[in-house]
């Protein structure tokens, strides 16, 4: 088992306009970006899971081949720099996603 | 072959760059310089209290060498999103670094257009009862009279063609309102005769400045060129590579969808795009494809105040607190609504933020186990100034002295880092307006004029 964070080569979080927030994966070797796309672990309920999400909140899991990258997008509780938001630019979100184990 | 190149100096106007990449980039002789000078994400305050997101000074600094390498150059200067949110107090904050600009450089006179971005709310409500206006997103509010009525005002982002027609009149500098991130760069490679999808591609790429590189920055400057068939981009400072992935991984950036992206009056395809390195430092993009979307649709913004606030920064180290710090900012926040029963709890509310626990995710944090010390960020939002200042001064004075169950530490429970401790804020505000609107002429509502101070 490998942690995500081992494996890819760029692992990020962003705003995406002021209501969604959007996580990144980048692998810089097709073989490991294979190898998590087929281990199954980046799936709706695991995201869910890991980031307190309800099903509904989750707009999508993208893998995009030609850029061997994933992409998760999901909605805010808060909008951007509203009452209640604790990160304007989305750019703290990603953390847990850095401690997913690939097999 | 034919080409065109459009040197981007950085990723926001003001963000700045350095002398020698700017240099370098004039040196390579591009046909434009195009700067992004817009974003939404420092939040709705920018635009709903009508500030800047960088310094007057920082814009100018800028801003002046922009304008006078592109008068050097005798090519046009395109400024997108003036301000950072492009709004009428925005580009006049804009036009009036510029109008010192030229005048402590009398020689320089561009023929400069505004292009204003900003929708009166009687176009909005007239959509709106046509049906043509729609959230953006399922969490965004419906919009309605009242809404609009407490919103400072509400601007749209551009596409290209308001940005073509005063480019086709010969425009040396172009001030833009609100705009598509992309647009103003793209307008340049379509009015060109460039494919309009190599064009928007390019802009999506180049909007962040050398974000797109490895390293990556928002401070230093890229070259696009335009090919029939292509685009390549390269950054003019040597310490900086693109390759495959940095430039791949920019078209991803802050999109919700990985290679369907929408702008005004378009939906791009980046599906079949190939990313191809030449050289070290220079990438290749092939294989972008966009479509003109019917109706097309631009995206309004707008924000309002929701509230005043007050906040204190304090730091935790007592063990004892600190295992118990939810359950005790509890009793806390109590005892203050206690205090205070002649105030209506719904004017105000007590947020308290865990650093060293969960503060960064909330309730989205998977692990929260608390670290050996705790910065703990509270605040008081309110209707009014006065009454969160007042309110916030009573949650810290109680939270200060609390007795808790198991106190052992009876002198005060947090540690001021500054005196006096709490900080009025001012207002906060919201995203009020974040919805699409059904347009029929892409340009009308982007109306452009020619500045008296600019050149003829």
């Amino acid at each position: 088992m490998d942690r995500l964070v081992d494996l890819a080569q760029m692992l990020r979080s962003k705003n995406s306009g002021p209501f969604l927030i959007t996580l990144d994966v980048f692998f810089s070797e097709e073989e490991t970006y294979r190898r998590v796309f087929e281990s199954g672990v980046i799936t709706a309920s695991n995201i869910c899971r890991l980031y307190h999400l309800k099903e509904s909140e989750l707009c999508g899991i993208y893998f995009f081949d030609a850029a061997l990258g994933i992409k998760i997008t999901y909605h805010r509780s808060v909008s951007s720099g509203s009452c209640g938001d604790s990160d304007v630019y989305g750019a703290q979100q990603h953390a847990p996603l850095m401690e997913l184990l690939i097999p | 072959m034919k080409s065109l190149k459009v040197l981007s100096p950085c990723g926001i106007l003001g963000y700045g760059f350095p002398d020698s990449s700017f240099a370098a980039g004039l040196n390579d002789r591009p046909d434009a310089i195009v700067v992004d000078a817009g974003s939404t994400d420092a939040g709705p305050h920018k635009l709903g209290a009508k500030t800047a997101i960088v310094s007057r000074m920082a814009a100018k600094k800028d801003l002046k060498r922009i304008i006078l390498g592109g008068w050097e150059l005798k090519i046009p200067v395109i400024i997108g999103s003036a301000g950072g949110s492009g709004g009428k107090s925005h580009v006049e904050w804009t036009l009036d670094i510029i109008e010192e600009i030229l005048r402590e450089n009398p020689t320089v006179r561009p023929k400069t257009a505004i292009i204003w971005a900003d929708i009166p709310n009687e176009e909005i409500l007239t959509k709106l009862s046509q049906g043509k206006v729609k959230a953006l997103d399922a969490t965004v509010l419906p919009l309605d009279a009242q809404i609009l009525q407490e919103t400072t005002g509400v601007v749209a982002q551009m596409g290209v063609e308001p940005i073509l027609k005063v480019l086709s009149q010969g425009a040396d500098l172009i001030v833009c309102g609100r705009a598509y991130d992309p647009a103003p760069l793209a307008a340049v490679g379509v009015n060109a005769g460039f494919d309009p999808a190599l064009s928007y591609h390019l802009g999506k790429v180049l909007e962040c400045g050398a974000l797109c590189c490895n390293p990556g920055t928002t401070k230093d400057c890229m070259m696009g060129v335009l090919y029939e068939d292509c685009f390549e981009v390269y950054p003019c400072d040597s310490k900086r590579k693109c390759t495959t992935l940095s430039v791949a991984a920019h078209t991803f950036y802050e999109k919700d969808h990985p290679y369907l992206l929408h702008g005004p009056g378009i939906e791009m395809d980046l599906s079949h795009c190939t990313f191809t390195q030449i050289g070290e430092n220079r990438v290749r993009v092939q294989g972008s494809c966009m479509e003109a979307t019917d109706p097309y649709w631009i995206k309004l913004e707008g924000a309002r105040k929701v509230a005043y606030r007050t906040f204190v920064v304090a730091g935790v180290r007592d063990p004892l607190l600190i295992s118990k710090i939810e359950e005790v900012e509890d009793l806390v926040r109590q005892s203050v609504v206690e205090q205070y029963q002649d105030i209506d709890e719904s004017l105000y509310t007590i947020n308290f933020l865990n650093y060293g626990k969960n503060g960064v995710m909330g309730a989205l944090e998977p692990n929260d186990q608390a670290g050996h010390e705790l910065c703990v960020v509270f605040e008081v939002l309110a209707n009014t100034q006065d009454l969160a200042s007042s309110l916030c001064s009573s949650v810290r004075s109680t939270f200060m002295h609390y007795g808790y169950e198991g106190r052992k530490s009876t002198a005060g429970n947090l540690a001021f880092p500054f005196a006096p401790s709490d900080v009025n804020f001012g207002a906060v505000y919201e995203f009020s307006v974040y919805h699409l609107m059904e347009i029929e002429d892409p340009s009308a509502l982007f109306p452009s004029q020619w500045w008296e101070k600019g050149g003829r």
